[in-house]
This record gives structure tokens, C-alpha cells and sequence, in this order.
């Protein structure tokens, strides 16, 4: 009746994970209950729930990412401290757990963090940027940031009902077959990361769409933010490279559900194919991720050296070739599996021709603070940080692509460091400077600066103080994922790394307290304009919050840095009222969140091998997509003098600015 | 294990390349991590002596310069590459003296075994050659994929079920070194560390003889008895080889790839296939 | 801040000019065609799976034992004719004729379910005989790809009831059009896999 589910998932006989759990749910009920008693919750289904408008479905992606960061980085605290003390012992951590747990911090960071991450930010920002009202697909918007939950949830279930895979954050088999992994932690992995995998090609497409085909009147492809050509060719590879990975997961699938034979040993399964499918999906993903960090150091850097990028066109061709050559370098995460000299030299030639495009961006961010006016707030410490840390990263990157140079550093600590090196100095850091950049435009009012350079310190010097020993160990030989070892020589370097994460801990504690502090200070750090970093790009020409239709006029267009040009219009030749007219806006709708409702239960069902809530929930969310496509009225009209309300107190509060501080 | 003390010829070029790229690419690196550091400090806003271009954003000539610089660096590193992934193939045979070991290794859940043939004895998580001949090493999987790695020789190469891959290295110099597997396999996987004794000829040539002597017979059989199953070996055993033949059949898999975990996960999965 | 537009040109900015956001069709019909690109990489995969895989029969029927190309032929028949029938729908969408719409659409429902039902059938067969999926990774991979595509084929069958009925009830508005325009390119786009997928693995498949 309920397939291989029974009591024994529970972990009742380790600690570390039930209480975990325990707090979890404890801390979800209570949050739950204070939304029902204090009656917030038709506000929160109404406004956030079902909505689906871009900047909601953005911020809640974007806060989706900052939980689970809370989740994989208590792994990462786990996992540091278990190789701290587990020299010549068997530490805290028994295998079984320590394995999970690995694989489980890869597997969020990745997909559940870094991913929402981009895309929440890539969703609030570039309808705003492009001047327009929202994406191509509103619902659709919806239906993939809750499948995306949907996946989180399944991944953070794994703790407390059943077990996560073992295998690490990609399930090479043969390990992940089902004869060397019979439990149901490949199975947690495979439909989280399925199911997951739709949401993601569906904000792919919405994202894509909307770049191309939604830009307000004037705004040709050249005259585009900076942010919307990385978030073009970061979708691009998306729609490329997310059908590899929902493949390749298929065919692990079907070998372990049907007994096919795609990768295992027996029957002529070919373990060197899934190498190459997931790693061509793997490494578009890692630019992916690092492409629309590199838009926001774009916006960031101009905005806060008062000059437009340098080198626009030069960034555009740089962006689009590191889209185009991320797809021909897959190779070099397996230099050493044989593939001979000539192969391993041409893909270890092409990952290093990616460090031309991304070489001429730095020299460009750079050429972009000379002769510039640089103001130092939180954003531009962000950017700084990360020029310099991605460049270290960037360094040991072409060094594991020489071959003979991975041959020695393959899977060891080193790599570990260079990986990490770039995703927290690249993605991470460019997350954090949009975040903190674009706060006030999603809320109406600044986060606080001094915690935010407190978190800043803390994050950028526990960074090298973690992960520089790393590079060091690996030197010594060590590799990566084990639960203990006794070569005494790594343990001083280990222990260095532990206090590091400590240090990255406290930044994290800082924007926790940075958050709420904000909150609480909201009045003092109110954004009246909507433009409080005197910015460069249309999204500063909205009010903080924007109204829901975002602008009552849509702009019109005439050159690069729209927003900067307006304002020297508006201070030379004075602000016309436009003639406002009722805007029609795209229903709230809750189809993302019940299909997301019968997608989780789809996917529990199937990895507990419970075959007719599987059926039910494959036949609910069909039922919802009909309903969904039955519905006589999917826009509202906002009339007229409603939109001229909001605008005029926008404008107002503009104009006392502008006149306040004569020409800025 | 540090690579970057090498013992052989092969670890010898691997770290040259290493080091010599690392220099190639800090002599780029640490101008410009120089020059973000002069340009954010001199034109910081507080600084009203710098002058302010507010639209200088584009200069052909800085184009070509800034094109050029990366590119040529990964020219430099390019032809590296392509010389270095030639010239140190893991399969490409090396130098040494005499005619050299043949070895055969098989990576077991989770345990190395190295089969001697031509000196007709095996040993499991000890690895003893002599010092100047070539190491020819052919390299499978019992079981799951793995990768055979011995830090102060030389290059690493995955080891895979029903599949032979091949590595050839030579140890320059006596001493104890240690191996790992760097590639996780399973829950044993931190125990995969094996020893490396570089020995003199005549030593090697008295250690096989004194081998072939064990009372402890590697067939087939034993194989499957003593090795397949899932373990952590306590000591380290070593075998006199009555089966010459046993890496091919394990390779070809004439003898089927190793069982998983004898009972199913804690998670009450009773129907495991 | 918003109303204040340049009423002259700024001489050198003679690019192209930009309207504004594209109509609804348009954008619809673009973001569908997207989805199919990635849906076509998606196969790829399966293909590449099956390219590799070939000759991986561990010992048991290779592909020249076991494809029938006839009914090959006639699968491939009926695809295509089941193609036509939905331009016929297509057209009859166009200039808003409820009867030709839903008879067109049947007979092309009709001719998916006897692709279909062939197909099965296939499929049951060699299960029978012993070839199924789990007996070599060459099958895995056979049934994979031509199973995938039979997926599709079932999806865009209830998705064309579901369209019948939405026509019925509603009629020809602009936002079923919309959807009708993106099923019309499913169902076309299926074909075109199936003739790759009748090239590279039946008539290659037969030659192995």
C-alpha cells in the first residue's frame, strides 16, 4: 500500500539528523501557525502565493535560495569539523552520514542555492531593465519557481524520511546503480533534480522570450543593460544544456526502476557515457550560473563609478563567446580517464580559450573604475572582492586544464578550492552584490550598510581563510570526500580550514542580523525616489516598490544607460505628465503552486515506490493545467486614474530630489 | 604525498608544467590584482585630485590590449598543453632500465590488488617495484570506477569495470611512498590508501621469490572468496598467483563485477533487484 | 520621468529602430518554438545514448533481428498522414470552421492511436520474445529513444482531446488560436523526430 515506505525511514537511531529535523519542523509549525493566527494568510496566498507577477516570483526564488544557503552551509560546518577531528579516528560522522551529507551540501549549493539565486534576480531585474511590465510567461513564471521548491522540499524530506544519496552531488555510477546504492537516496537525488529540472528550463524559456521578443519601444539589442545580455546568454545555455541533464537523469532512472542497462556494469552499460552527458550539462551549468554575476558587476561597477561601462560592445562579444565555447570544454572534467593526448589537448586548449573572454570583462570592470568618481558601499565592496578572488580562481582553472597539471590535481583538495574559489568569489559574491543592490528597489527601503560591510570581511577573509589550505592539502595529495585519514601532514591545514568556516558563519550571522536590523529601521532607510544609488539602467526610473504594472508609460528609448539620459533630459528641457491609460495585468493564478503540490507528491510517491499516489498526482497536476487553460478572464484592468495616482506620487517625490540636490 | 616532491620522472615533468604555468599566469595576475587595488584607491570619490571622465567608455587601443594580453598568455599555456598532454600520456612508455614490471591492478570495494604475472604473485594495498625499471601498469575495477594514484610518481588514471586502462611510470629513487584511490567509491573509501615501497633490483628480485612462497593461493576462486565481497581489509595479504589469466577474466568480466552491500540501506527497501 | 521622449533623431544612432514588445502570437509562438529546440536537444541525447550503445548486445538479437520494417512503414504512414490531418485542423482553425476543425482533428487523433497501437504492439512483442529492455544496453537504449518519442506522441493525443474540447466549449478565441498554434508544431515536430529516428534506428539498425 505504501510501497517500500514504513516507520524504519524515520532515523529514530541517529541523533544528528532527528534533531535537525525535529527543529526544522518545529521552527516550520511555528511559523505556520503565527501566519494563520495573525491572519496574514490571505494576504500572503493573494499577494505571493498565487502571484504572478515577476518581482514577487523573483524575491521568492531569491529567498528560497538565502534558506537552503542556511542548509548547505550547515553541511559545509559539518563537514569541516568531521575532518578536523577525524585524524586517525573515525570523527563524529559514521561513512554512511558523512556521504550524505557531502552530496547533499554539492547538491543544494548548486541547484538550490546558486541556481534561485541568478534566476530570482535575473526575474525582479530585467523586466524592469528591458521597460517593460512583465516576463512572456507570467504563469508559466509561477509554475517553474514552485517546481523548484518542489525539488528543495523533496531534497530537505530526504533528512528525516528516508536517506540522501551517497554518491556525492553527480551520481557516477556505477556507484549510483542500484546494486551499489539499493536505498532511496539516488532515487531522492533523481526526481528532486527532474522535477526541479522543468522549473529551470521553463524560467529558461520565459527568460529568453522576454529578452528577445519584450523590450520596450527604442531599445534595440545594443542599447540593452549589461545584465540583460549576460541573463540572454546565461537562458540560452539553459534551454541548451538543462535537456542533457534531464536526459542523462532519465536513463539513471530507467536502469534503476526498469532494469535497463545504460550505465551498469553488466549487459554492455557504458559508465564513461554518463561522464560525458553530465558533465556537458555540467559545465554549461557552472556558466550558467556565473553569467548573470557577471551583468550585476556590470551594473554595479558603473553605477558606483559614476561612468558607463567601458566597452560595451567588446562585453557583449565577450559574453556570447564565453556562452558559445562553454559548450566545447566538458572533457576537462575527466583529463584522467584516458581519452588519450590529442583529445585531452584540444578540450584542455578550448577551456583555456574561455579565459580570454573573461579576461577582457575584468580588464574592462577595471577600465570602468578608472578616471571614475567610486563610491565604496556595500555593492561595490561586493564587486571589488570578487575581481580580485575570481581572478585567483580563474588562475587555478587554467592551471587544471593544462592535463598534465590535472593529472596530479584531479579530484584532489585543490580542485575542491578552485571550485569553490570561483562559484563563492564569482556566483555567490555577484549574488550578494545584486541582493544588497537591488533590496531597495524589491522592498522600498536599503538594507544597512555597516552589517553589510561587516558580513562583506567576514565572507571575503573566511573565504581565503578556508580555502587557501585547501589548495595547500591538495598539494599534499590529499583528495576529496574522505570521512577520515591519517596522514598527519593534512591536519594542521584542515584545522585552518575549519576557521575559516567559522569566520564565514559570522558573515552569515551579519546578514542575518542586517536583515532584521534593516527591517526594523525600515523608515530611517526608506527609499523615497526609487532611485537611491543614482543608477544608470530604467529599473531606478520605477518606484521603490515598482506599482505592479511597473511603468505607467513604457519608455522610449534612444541609448545605452536609458535611465542616465533621462535624467539629464528631465534636469535640461523639465518632466511632461504623460497621458495615462488604463494598463491590463495578467490574473494571480495558483496553477504554479498546485501543480507544484501534485509534482511533490509525484515525486515522493515515486521514490517510495508508491504506485497509485503517483498515478493520482500525475492525473491532478493534468487536471490542473485544465482548469488552468478553462479560465474565461486571465487579465485585470487597472484604470486609469489609479495608474495616474501612483505615478504622480512617484514623480512628485522625483522632482523634490532633483531640485533638492540641484544636478547630482 | 606531496606532488610536489616527485620521485619519478613522470611526477618530475607533471610538477615542471605546473609550476611553470602558475608563472606564466601570475605574471598577468598579480599586475592587474595590483592595478584594481591603484585604481579603486586613487579614484575613490573622496580623492578630489583625480580627474573624472564621466563618458570615456571605449578605447580601440585599449581593446587590443586587453584582447591581446589574455590571449597571448593562453597561446603560451596552449602550446604547453598540447606539448605536455603528448609527452605525458599516461600511457606512453618510459625509459628505464631493463625490460620493466608488469602490473596488473584491480580496484576492489574497497581495496587495491596488484597481480604481478610475469613473477606470478599478488598483493593487496602493498605496492613493491624496483627502483629505474618501467612501470607498466594495466588498471581495471572490480566494481565501481576509481582512480589509481600514487602522488609522488605521477599521473593519476581512473580504473573502471570491464575495461583496461593503462598507466606507465617509473620510481627514481628508495623509499616508502603512499597511494590513494582519488576517486569516492563508496562508504570503505578513506581506507584505499596503499603502500609504495621503491626497492633496489636485487631486493625486488628476493621479495618476488620470497612471494611465491605464501601459503595464500589468488585464483578465481579465492578471488571471489576472500576479495569481491564488500571489506576493509585488516592487513596486508599477499598471494602466490596460480591463475595467470585471472586480470583478463576479471576485465572481460568472466568474472562478474563485485556484489553491493549485502543487506539493503536502512531504509526498509525490501525489493531490491 | 517617463513622459519626456526625444521627438528628434540624434544624428549616428541611425540603427535599427525597436517598436516595443512584440504582439501575444508572436511571443507565444516564439517561446514554443524554444521549448521544442530544447526538447530536440533532449532527444539528441537518446540518440547519441543509442549511438554509443549500438553495438552493445551482450549477446543477445541485434537490431537486423528484430525491426520489422514493415510495420516501420506503415508507423511511418500514419504519422505522416496524421500530419497533414493537422494542417487540414490548422487551416480550418484559420478561417473558424468548427466542423472541418474537429473532424480534421479526429482523423489525426485516429491516426496517433494507430501509431501508437503499433507501436505497443512492437514494444509487447519483443518483451515477449525476450528482447526487452533490460536485456542489453543496446535495447535499453532502443526503447528509450523510440519510447520517448511514443511518449510524446501519448502526451500530444490528450493534449489534442483536451483542444477538441476546449474548441467546442469556447469556440475559436484568441487565446485558444494561440495554444492550437503551439500543438500544430508539436504535432509537426514529432514527425520530424520520427523520421530521424526511423533513419537512424530502423533503417541503419536493419543494416547492423
Amino acid at each position: 500500500m505504501f510501497g517500500k515506505l514504513t516507520w524504519a525511514a524515520i532515523p529514530f537511531d541517529q541523533p544528528i539528523p532527528l534533531a535537525a529535523g525535529a527543529v526544522v519542523l518545529v521552527v516550520i509549525l511555528a511559523v505556520l501557525v503565527w501566519v494563520v493566527v495573525a491572519g496574514h494568510l490571505p494576504y500572503i496566498w493573494r499577494e505571493w502565493i498565487t502571484s504572478v507577477d515577476h518581482k514577487r516570483i523573483g524575491v521568492m526564488y531569491t529567498l528560497l535560495a538565502c534558506v537552503m544557503l542556511l542548509r548547505g552551509f550547515s553541511d559545509a560546518i559539518m563537514m569541516r569539523a568531521q575532518q578536523a577531528v577525524a585524524f586517525q579516528s573515525n570523527g563524529f560522522l559514521p561513512p554512511e552520514h558523512y556521504n550524505q551529507i557531502f552530496s547533499a551540501h554539492g547538491t543544494i549549493m548548486i541547484f538550490f542555492v546558486a541556481m534561485p539565486f541568478v534566476i530570482g534576480l535575473m526575474n525582479l531585474v530585467v523586466p524592469l531593465q528591458l521597460g517593460v511590465r512583465d516576463v512572456a510567461f507570467p504563469t508559466l513564471n509561477s509554475v517553474g519557481f514552485w517546481l523548484t521548491a518542489t525539488g528543495a522540499l523533496l531534497v530537505n524530506v530526504s533528512l528525516v524520511v528516508g536517506e540522501f544519496a551517497r554518491t556525492g552531488w553527480l551520481p557516477y555510477p556505477p556507484l549510483s546503480e542500484l546494486n551499489y546504492s539499493p536505498g532511496v537516496g539516488v532515487d531522492y537525488y533523481l526526481w528532486s533534480l527532474e522535477i526541479s529540472g522543468v522549473g529551470t528550463l521553463v524560467a529558461g524559456i520565459n527568460l529568453v522570450t522576454t529578452v528577445l521578443k519584450i523590450r520596450t519601444k527604442g531599445m534595440t539589442y545594443m542599447r540593452m543593460p549589461m545584465f540583460c545580455w549576460t541573463t540572454l546568454a546565461s537562458n540560452l545555455l539553459i534551454i541548451a544544456a538543462f535537456p542533457i541533464l534531464t536526459a542523462t537523469l532519465a536513463m539513471l532512472i530507467l536502469d534503476r526502476y526498469l532494469g535497463f542497462h545504460f550505465f551498469t556494469n553488466e549487459a554492455g552499460g557504458n559508465v564513461m557515457m554518463f561522464m560525458n552527458l553530465i558533465w556537458a550539462w555540467g559545465h554549461p551549468e557552472v556558466y550558467i550560473l556565473v553569467l548573470p554575476a557577471f551583468g550585476i558587476f556590470s551594473e554595479v561597477v558603473s553605477t558606483f563609478s559614476g561612468k558607463p561601462l567601458f566597452g560595451y560592445r567588446s562585453m557583449v562579444l565577450a559574453t556570447m563567446a564565453i556562452c558559445v565555447i562553454s559548450f566545447m570544454v566538458w572533457l576537462h572534467h575527466f583529463f584522467t580517464m584516458g581519452a588519450g593526448p590529442n583529445v585531452n589537448a584540444i578540450f584542455g586548449i578550448a577551456s583555456m580559450i574561455i579565459a580570454v573572454p573573461t579576461g577582457v570583462k575584468i580588464y574592462n570592470w577595471l577600465f570602468t573604475m578608472f578616471a571614475g568618481r567610486i563610491r565604496f558601499t556595500t555593492p561595490m565592496m561586493w564587486s571589488i572582492g570578487f575581481m580580485v578572488t575570481f581572478i585567483l580562481g580563474g588562475l587555478t582553472g587554467v592551471l587544471v586544464a593544462v592535463p598534465p597539471a590535472d593529472f596530479l590535481l584531479h579530484n584532489s583538495l585543490f580542485l575542491v578550492a578552485h571550485f569553490h574559489n570561483v562559484i563563492i568569489g564569482g556566483v555567490l559574491f555577484g549574488a550578494f552584490a545584486g541582493y544588497t543592490y537591488w533590496f531597495p528597489k524589491a522592498f522600498g527601503f536599503r538594507l544597512h550598510e555597516g552589517w553589510g560591510e561587516a558580513a562583506f570581511w567576514l565572507w571575503l577573509i573566511g573565504f581565503y581563510v578556508a580555502f587557501m589550505p585547501l589548495y595547500t592539502v591538495g598539494f599534499l595529495g590529499m583528495t576529496r570526500r574522505m570521512q577520515h585519514y591519517d596522514v598527519a601532514a593534512w591536519k594542521p591545514w584542515l584545522d585552518i580550514a575549519s576557521i575559516g568556516a567559522g569566520l564565514i558563519l559570522a558573515g552569515i550571522i551579519c546578514q542575518i542580523v542586517q536583515l532584521v536590523v534593516s527591517i526594523r529601521n525600515r523608515a530611517a532607510l526608506r527609499d523615497l525616489t526609487g532611485d537611491p544609488w543614482d543608477g544608470r539602467s530604467l529599473e531606478w526610473a520605477t518606484a521603490s516598490p515598482p506599482p505592479v504594472f511597473n511603468f505607467a508609460f513604457m519608455p522610449d528609448v534612444t541609448g545605452e544607460d536609458a535611465y542616465w539620459a533621462m535624467k539629464r533630459r528631465v534636469r535640461q528641457e523639465g518632466a511632461k505628465e504623460p497621458d495615462y491609460k488604463p494598463i491590463e495585468m495578467p490574473r494571480n493564478s495558483p496553477t504554479g503552486f498546485v501543480c507544484a503540490f501534485f509534482a511533490t507528491s509525484v515525486g515522493f510517491a515515486l521514490i517510495w515506490h508508491i504506485w497509485w499516489i503517483a498515478i493520482l498526482g500525475l492525473i491532478g497536476a493534468y487536471a490542473t493545467f485544465v482548469v488552468f487553460a478553462w479560465r474565461d478572464h486571465d487579465e485585470y484592468e487597472i484604470p486609469a486614474d489609479e495608474v495616474a495616482r501612483l505615478d504622480r506620487a512617484n514623480l512628485a517625490a522625483r522632482r523634490e530630489l532633483l531640485t533638492a540636490a540641484g544636478s547630482l | 604525498m606531496n606532488i610536489l616532491d616527485p620521485q619519478g620522472p613522470i611526477a618530475a615533468a607533471d610538477k615542471t608544467i605546473l609550476i611553470d604555468s602558475i608563472a606564466i599566469m601570475l605574471a598577468i595576475v598579480l599586475p592587474t590584482i595590483a592595478a584594481i587595488f591603484a585604481f579603486a584607491f586613487y579614484f575613490r570619490k573622496s580623492n578630489t585630485r583625480a580627474f573624472y571622465w564621466p563618458n570615456w567608455e571605449y578605447s580601440g587601443r585599449l581593446e587590443l590590449v586587453v584582447w591581446s594580453i589574455p590571449a597571448l598568455t593562453i597561446i603560451l599555456l596552449g602550446g604547453v598543453a598540447w606539448i605536455g598532454s603528448h609527452q605525458l600520456d599516461p600511457a606512453r612508455p618510459v625509459a628505464g632500465t631493463g625490460e620493466g614490471v608488469t602490473i596488473q591492478v584491480v580496484s576492489l570495494d574497497w581495496k587495491w590488488l596488484f597481480i604481478y604475472p610475469d613473477q606470478r604473485i599478488a598483493t593487496v594495498n602493498t605496492l613493491t617495484v624496483p627502483i629505474g625499471s618501467p612501470l607498466h601498469f594495466q588498471l581495471t575495477s572490480a566494481s565501481v570506477m576509481n582512480v589509481f594514484f600514487i602522488p609522488q610518481l605521477g599521473s593519476m588514471i581512473y580504473t573502471m569495470n570491464g575495461m583496461v586502462t593503462r598507466l606507465e611510470l617509473r620510481a627514481d629513487e628508495v623509499g616508502n611512498y603512499k597511494g590513494l584511490s582519488a576517486h569516492f567509491s563508496g562508504d570503505g573509501f578513506p581506507d584505499m590508501l596503499f603502500d609504495v615501497q621503491v626497492v633496489s633490483q636485487t631486493d625486488f628480485a628476493s621479495f618476488a621469490s620470497n612471494t611465491i612462497k605464501s601459503d595464500r593461493a589468488l585464483n578465481g576462486d579465492s578471488y571471489r572468496e576472500e576479495l569481491l565481497r564488500q571489506s576493509v581489509p585488516k592487513g596486508k595479504t599477499v598471494y602466490r598467483l596460480n591463475d595467470p589469466l585471472l586480470f583478463h577474466d576479471i576485465a572481460t568480466q568472466k568474472i562478474p563485477p563485485g556484489p553491493g552491500p549485502r543487506e539493503a540501506a536502512n531504509t526498509g527497501a525490501n525489493d531490491v533487484r | 520621468m517617463t513622459a519626456t521622449t526625444i521627438a528628434h533623431e540624434i544624428p549616428g544612432l541611425a540603427e535599427a529602430t525597436h517598436e516595443g514588445p512584440a504582439p501575444k502570437r508572436i511571443v507565444t509562438g516564439y517561446g514554443f518554438w524554444i521549448f521544442l529546440l530544447s526538447d530536440m536537444v533532449m532527444f539528441s541525447c537518446f540518440f547519441a545514448a543509442y549511438a554509443v550503445l549500438l553495438g552493445q548486445t551482450a549477446g543477445g538479437p541485434s537490431g537486423a533481428d528484430l525491426f520489422n520494417l514493415r510495420n516501420v512503414a506503415i508507423e511511418t504512414i500514419c504519422l505522416l498522414l496524421s500530419s497533414f490531418a493537422c494542417g487540414m485542423a490548422s487551416i480550418a482553425a484559420e478561417v473558424r470552421n468548427h466542423f472541418w476543425f474537429q473532424v480534421s482533428m479526429a482523423v489525426t487523433c485516429v491516426l496517433g492511436l494507430a501509431f501508437l497501437t503499433i507501436e505497443f504492439r512492437e514494444f509487447a512483442d519483443l518483451v515477449a520474445r525476450g528482447a526487452g529492455p533490460s536485456r542489453s544496453a543496446f535495447l535499453s537504449a532502443f526503447f528509450t529513444l523510440v519510447g520517448c518519442h511514443g511518449l510524446h506522441v501519448s502526451g500530444g493525443t490528450l493534449w489534442l482531446l483536451t483542444m477538441m474540447a476546449q474548441v467546442f466549449a469556447k469556440g475559436f478565441r484568441a487565446d485558444i488560436l494561440r495554444r492550437l498554434l503551439c500543438f500544430a508544431l508539436f504535432w509537426h515536430a514529432l514527425d520530424i523526430i520520427w523520421v530521424a529516428v526511423f533513419s537512424v534506428v530502423y533503417l541503419l539498425g536493419s543494416a547492423v
